[in-house]
């Protein structure tokens, strides 16, 4: 279980939530309202406070990159450090069935980043995020880019990672999106977060 | 040893060429007369100013006032590392990361040029001292705003694809290390670009000054090459001195970019 409890940060009040293993708590809020920078504060990516612990681990008994190995944040527009797509993962192999499942191209491992549609990045960023099998994935709009076809086969991926027992905090704009995926939901607003009754 | 002494009318009739530039930059309407002309003005002022204090060190020849007067260029040449910056870092290291690092570089290689190849007695003889540390600090200088420039303006371009390595558990020694390779690179080219033409597209300032001076060619391009192989070992400790100091600086002890740490782009 992923452990919230007074997490700020600048731009975002204390924050207090927990949520489950194998457990999705979606996300919500206008634009600006603060959502990443609650899912980069969980991943302590920026300067925070509070107490944030997984299994009843606090997060400052583990290096950051320990802590970022369990609990992987998903960039709305992720970063890619190599030219092509391979180089991105430690075993490709291991990730064609998942990018077939995304209906992704079988070829796409050698094809180089820069070639790639909006929509192939991200789901190539899920696969790269699930390849570190985490205990939590924290979820940037992982689907804003994609097709309906494509977005159902994310959410039918996550939603096995989930049953695995994977946690997901999962920000999304759609509301129909929102209610398929979570059943409970926090709401961000101006850097306020609670959790919708 | 024998050499042509120059008078002031040998100064003023070459200083036409400076004036001839300027009348150009009004010509063309290139604004830049007014900078030829302060440029000018203030090298020859620093330079008279420099001949003078030279020569109260040669007479002198204390380890205290050649001490002080070697710091002073360190730290003239660490306001020259933060003017060469397009991003700053914030607070008190912005100018003592540059120039901090040139202190450890440039003194260490004159020391060592110093001790080990031309010996002079006392070792600290300005005479020896002060232009060879001017040498180095002047090219380790160049090395040093290069790494520092290259690394900032890198981290702040790749600041997506740092930060997607963060967020998978990577440390932040691995997430920049591409972009210390790209500034210690950078740093290094004005040093190997030279030592690749010198002789052949160029005769250095050093070695012309002394054949000038009439020193035999022979031992003149010894020297030159004592000092190319002095300036190349100081660039490489100063830039990489500047550019590790600069990973500490943008990354915190949870392996964290710390963009925060820097100014906004200042526009040149």
């Amino acid at each position: 279980m992923l452990e919230v409890e007074g997490l700020s940060r600048p731009g975002l009040e204390p924050a207090t939530f927990a949520v489950a293993a194998g457990e999705c708590l979606a996300v919500w809020g206008a634009s600006g309202a603060g959502k990443s920078l609650l899912l980069r504060a969980v991943a302590d990516l920026d300067p925070n406070h509070g107490r944030v612990s997984l299994d009843g681990v606090s997060r400052e008994a583990m290096t950051g990159p320990d802590w970022r190995r369990r609990v992987v944040y998903l960039a709305a527009e992720p970063g890619w450090w190599a030219e092509r797509v391979i180089d991105h993962f430690d075993d490709w192999t291991l990730q064609a069935s998942g990018a077939e499942r995304l209906l992704l191209p079988a070829d796409i491992g050698e094809a180089p980043v820069a070639r790639l549609s909006t929509g192939e990045r991200q789901r190539l960023a899920i696969l790269r995020a699930l390849e570190r099998r985490p205990s939590v994935l924290l979820l940037d709009e992982p689907t804003a880019a994609l097709d309906a076809a494509a977005r159902d086969a994310v959410e039918a991926l996550l939603a096995e990672r989930r049953a695995a027992g994977t946690a997901l905090l999962w920000v999304t704009h759609d509301a129909a999106q929102s209610n398929r995926i979570a059943r409970r939901r926090l709401v961000v607003e101006t850097g306020r977060v609670r959790e919708e009754a | 040893m024998n050499y042509i002494q120059l008078g002031y009318s040998d100064l003023a009739n070459a200083a036409l060429l400076v004036v001839a530039n300027a009348a150009l930059s009004i010509t063309l309407h290139l604004g830049l007369e007014r900078r030829i002309l302060v440029a000018a003005a203030r090298m020859v002022v620093q330079l008279s100013l420099v001949g003078l204090v030279l020569k109260l060190l040669f007479v002198a020849v204390s380890p205290l006032w050649t001490g002080l007067a070697a710091l002073a260029m360190v730290l003239f040449a660490g306001q020259e590392v933060l003017a060469r910056q397009d991003r700053r870092f914030s607070g008190w290291w912005a100018y003592g990361l540059g120039t901090g690092s040139m202190l450890f570089a440039a003194g260490l290689v004159t020391l060592f040029g110093l001790t080990t190849a031309l010996r002079p007695d006392p070792w600290y003889h300005p005479q020896y001292a002060i232009p060879l540390l001017g040498m180095v600090l002047g090219n380790t200088m160049t090395g040093v705003s290069l790494g520092l420039q290259t690394l900032t303006a890198q981290v702040v371009e790749q600041r997506a694809a740092i930060e997607a390595r963060l967020a998978l558990g990577e440390t932040i020694r691995t997430a920049l290390l591409p972009m210390v390779r790209k500034a210690l690179r950078s740093a290094s080219l004005p040093i190997l670009n030279a030592m690749g033409t010198t002789g052949l597209v160029s005769l250095p300032g050093m070695m012309t000054g002394q054949i000038l001076g009439g020193v035999e060619p022979a031992e003149a391009v010894k020297y030159q090459i004592l000092i190319m192989f002095l300036i190349s070992g100081g660039t490489a400790a100063g830039a990489v001195a500047a550019v590790l100091g600069g990973v500490g600086r943008l990354g915190d002890h949870r392996h964290r970019l710390r963009l925060d740490r820097l100014g906004p782009k200042r526009e040149n």
